[in-house]
């Protein structure tokens, strides 16, 4: 468990570069991230691929891909203490314990050749050293519990082959928080999965965090998932947040071109049918990126303004931001 | 902050390997121009010159470069003309061995049920025949020569292919583009040959670079216990057998092809790896 | 009876479930579909939507002719497409085309992107050289891409401009039918716009009907005129996609949708988390497939399979809540 009290900002991130150094160039894939969270809320963070939001997951972990890919720059403060700047075995103690992680594909999450008791157990021992095995799996069963497997006790000794997909996802649930975690970064966890799964599955993190307090950082393309579960969310776009704020403010009022643009492409449930917004044109490369604004071809509001600098960040509201310079505060 | 080291990029894909490309330009225009580049005939004898060591030691004659045989044959010009029988025999028994191998693998993999089963019996039987002896066989019933020696060596490969490609097409007829084929009204045969076969292609090539190598020491082997290309022609492998009786007084006559030999097979094998790392993460980047 | 394109008459398909090679024993039969009807209209979308093991897809295979009915029909103009061989197969192919899901797997790597659409035609020997070219520069251009890249292959182009060139190829044949199997889904948010556009658009232009096949209840509202929602291989719910959107009725499609919309502003919908797993179709519970999980279960439910029935014009539900409706 955490000492800070409810509310308090629990990771921070400033800054953030995350470079691929290529032979024929560098890929600035993550180009200046900055957001905060705070204990007990969800974080979104939205954008289509290519966008980033991945790697500045892997980055915040230090888990970051071989071949070329560096965080050159920035600060990620987890209680304070800036964890770029922590030394391998350093990083190893909080993975998992003060930082955990969801991935996507619950296939390749689990370990076939493993019990799931097993792959509990591991998370455990690191945590209680000097436990006897029987502790061990009592802790484990009560693991699974917890993220609402029935008959946990039989669940033990399966492997991951004998599961459904949404139980998987649960499994690697109950391994990500076992640490009990400040913060919880779940990249995509039920994109996978089929929509009542999901519900359940999003109902269950919540129930977690409620639990614990911890604070998550959630990435997603979905914005019925946005709605559904984050807090606040900020949308990234080539390598950078465009905005962010409040889901509901986000929602009502999005303020930057691309949000509303990305909105109004998705079919919704309600309103009128008609023909949906597109946008037209294609992300910049990340290897080429425009001195201006990088929505700026493909914006409707375009000026020679946006083409010349990098839109100032513009506080549009109650802890809501939006980076374009056709935006005023109000 | 954490600052940057300006390092070179991380190389990914191997260095090209250059060696093994020069050795076997050489060997592949050793047998191209055999008849130019030999200074003597391959097979007339000169038995007052028998046996003389290569050129820079003692007793070698600048004549015979690197030396002569039990029968005052030239080795280099031997040497220079057995390329040409190697690489021929190499290249008849893949492409015979090879295209067996992928027509039966193809067929196997795609239509899948009975006949597949019934062909991959086939092939495990293949795999637990003691090859060399049945060609051995073979020689014996058919009479030495290059149809019998391609047969042989082809019967070698082919269940190595069969199986390989039956691999490769197991996990391709799962693409939908197959299954959209056939919504299109392809039959089942346009599908092998339009769809499979292109795709399956880079994995055949690798696996032909990959079996260069036993397929020369096939040939070499089989030359060697008498089972190959009958005399006088000039094989490598005839020629380490000529040689052996008299390894400890006139050693180059065996060594000098068994480098030959140990040289084409490693830079033949160090090619193909290089080419299959080169097309296989390709492939799957598509 | 004419106007009606396809017909879906009481189709099943059970797949046995064996074990061993040379003598193989039938352990059991994965109920995939049961007994499904429907039918759609010439130049009209029919939505068909359901989880994973619904059998949306293996119904939408059994369409293409690429599974064989374990039973029921399958009609395309009166006809039925049962044993077709030789040409009166390819006919069929040429009226009934598809797209699939995955943009990275339907089309073939090493074949240039314009002999992949001439495909149905070369088949059906359709022209010459000549006149296939110029049809294929024609459909480029029908759904948004440049003629000079039928020269290019697949690697060149992005996950939403393959769906363009495998929607080309399906309209190559001038088809009455198109199954679209999760068209959008692999597909990034922004993009999937362009192409229900474009969907929309040459259903217009050509007046070629759809069977869309989904799992998002939002693109099934934007692009089908009827929705049947499929569970564990049967029917639930099939009504006008307005009319079932406007007054959902089965229990299980009152969960798709609290599932999905919970998220948009202007609906309130009560949420409802459902219990439990889906159960396996080796061995689907006994009665109504969903009483096990169903938040409205009653004792009947687990003794006798509901009926499909008609609750209002067109809309038609399979749950003993509507009994006596």
């Amino acid at each position: 468990m955490s000492d800070t009290s409810p509310g308090d900002t629990v990771l921070e991130v400033r800054d953030l570069h995350t470079h691929f150094f290529l032979r024929r160039g560098v890929v600035k894939a993550v180009d200046g991230v900055s957001f905060s969270l705070k204990r007990g809320e969800v974080l979104g963070l939205v954008g289509e691929s290519g966008c980033g939001k991945s790697l500045t997951a892997l980055s915040l972990m230090r888990l970051l891909p071989k071949g070329g890919a560096r965080t050159i720059k920035g600060e990620v403060l987890l209680g304070g203490e800036n964890i770029l700047q922590h030394t391998p075995a350093e990083m190893r103690e909080i993975r998992g314990r003060r930082i955990s992680m969801v991935l996507q594909d619950p296939q390749t999450s689990l370990n076939p050749v493993f019990s799931v008791g097993d792959q509990l157990r591991e998370a455990i021992e690191r945590r209680r050293k000097g436990a006897s095995l029987s502790e061990i799996m009592k802790e484990a069963v009560a693991a699974l519990r917890r993220v609402e497997i029935a008959a946990p006790e039989q669940r033990i000794g399966q492997y991951p082959h004998q599961m459904s997909g949404g139980m998987k996802q649960r499994v690697v649930g109950a391994i990500a928080i076992s640490g009990e975690p400040e913060v919880l970064i779940a990249d995509e966890p039920t994109t996978a999965l089929d929509v009542t799964i999901q519900l359940q599955y999003l109902k269950l993190l919540k129930r977690l965090q409620a639990e614990n307090g911890m604070a998550i950082l959630f990435i997603t393309h979905d914005f019925g998932v946005v709605g559904r579960m984050c807090d606040r969310v900020a949308v990234m776009y080539a390598g950078r947040i465009v905005e962010c704020g409040p889901v509901k403010q986000i929602f009502e009022a999005p303020q930057h071109p691309y949000t509303r643009a990305l909105i109004a492409s998705v079919p919704k449930m309600t309103g009128p049918v008609g023909r949906l917004t597109t946008i037209e044109g294609q992300p910049p490369s990340l290897m080429d990126l425009p001195v201006g604004c990088r929505f700026a071809s493909r914006c409707a509001l375009v000026e020679q303004r946006c083409l010349d600098a990098y839109p100032r960040s513009v506080r549009v509201g109650a802890a809501h931001t939006a980076d374009c310079w056709k935006v005023s505060p109000p | 902050m954490v600052w940057p080291r300006r390092e070179a990029a991380p190389r990914r894909t191997a260095r090209v390997p250059w060696i093994p490309i020069v050795i076997i330009s050489v060997i592949v225009i050793m047998a191209v121009f055999a008849p130019l580049l030999a200074p003597h005939s391959p097979i007339d004898q000169t038995l007052r010159d028998k046996l003389l060591p290569p050129a820079w030691m003692l007793g070698g004659k600048d004549k015979y470069f690197l030396g002569t045989d039990a029968f005052g044959r030239d080795i280099l010009s031997r040497l220079i003309y057995g390329a040409r029988v190697s690489l021929i025999v190499a290249l008849l028994a893949l492409t015979v061995g090879g295209g067996v191998g992928l027509a039966i693998g193809i067929v196997a993999g795609y239509v899948g049920g009975a006949v597949d089963s019934i062909l991959m019996r086939l092939v495990d039987a293949a795999f637990t025949f003691p090859a060399i002896l049945f060609a051995l066989l073979l020689a014996v019933t058919m009479g030495q020569g290059l149809g019998t020696l391609v047969i042989a060596i082809s019967l070698l490969l082919w269940a190595t292919f069969a199986r390989v490609i039956r691999g490769e097409v197991l996990a391709l007829r799962q693409r939908d583009f197959v299954a959209l084929a056939k919504v299109r009204g392809c039959s089942s045969l346009r599908i092998m040959l339009t769809h499979i076969l292109p795709n399956v292609l880079n994995t055949f090539m690798v696996l032909v670079t990959l079996n260069i190598g036993v397929v020369i020491i096939a040939e070499a082997t089989l030359s060697f216990l008498g089972a190959g290309i009958p005399p006088p022609t000039p094989t490598w492998g005839l020629m380490i057998s000529e040689g052996r009786g008299r390894i400890a007084e006139a050693w180059w006559v065996a060594l000098i092809p068994g480098i030959a030999i140990t040289l084409l097979v490693l830079s033949v094998n160090l090619f193909g790896d290089w080419l299959r790392d080169r097309l296989d993460p390709r492939l799957r980047q598509l | 009876m004419s106007d009606q394109l396809l017909r879906v008459e009481g189709l099943k398909k059970h797949f046995a479930f064996t074990k061993g090679i040379l003598f193989s024993r039938t352990l059991g039969h994965v109920k995939a579909v049961d007994d499904v009807s429907f039918d759609i209209k010439a130049g009209e979308t029919l939505g068909l939507v359901g989880e994973s093991g619904c059998g949306k897809t293996t119904t939408s295979r059994m369409i293409l002719n690429l599974e064989e009915p374990t039973e029921g029909r399958i009609l395309l103009e009166d006809e039925p497409i049962s044993g077709l061989q030789g040409d009166a197969l390819k006919a069929y192919r040429a009226k009934v085309q598809a797209v699939f899901q995955d943009p990275w797997s339907s089309l073939n790597p090493r074949m240039k992107v314009g002999r992949t659409i001439a495909e149905s035609l070369i088949v059906n020997g359709w022209g010459d050289k000549e006149k296939i070219a110029g049809r294929v520069r024609e459909l480029l251009l029908q759904v948004g891409l440049r003629p000079e890249q039928a020269e290019q292959y697949p690697h060149e182009f992005s996950g939403g401009q393959r769906q363009r060139v495998a929607l080309a190829a399906a309209l190559a044949s001038r088809p009455k039918l198109i199954v679209l199997d999760e068209p959008v889904s692999a597909l990034d948010v922004s993009i999937r716009a362009q192409m229900m556009n474009l969907l929309k658009d040459i259903q217009a232009q050509d007046n070629v009907a759809y069977l869309l096949v989904a799992h998002d209840l939002a693109t099934v509202r934007h692009m089908a005129d009827h929705t049947v929602v499929m569970y564990l291989g049967k029917i639930v719910e099939k009504a006008p996609t307005e009319q079932l959107f406007a007054d959902v009725r089965h229990p299980y499609t009152k969960a798709l949708f609290s599932a999905v919309l919970v998220a948009w502003p202007g609906r309130s919908e009560e949420e409802i988390e459902l219990r439990g797993e889906v159960p396996s179709p080796l061995n689907p519970p006994a009665g109504c497939r969903f009483h096990t999980r169903c938040p409205y279960v009653m004792p009947r439910c687990s003794q006798q399979e509901p009926a499909l029935r008609e609750v209002s014009p067109g809309h038609a539900v399979a749950c003993h809540l509507f009994d006596n409706a």
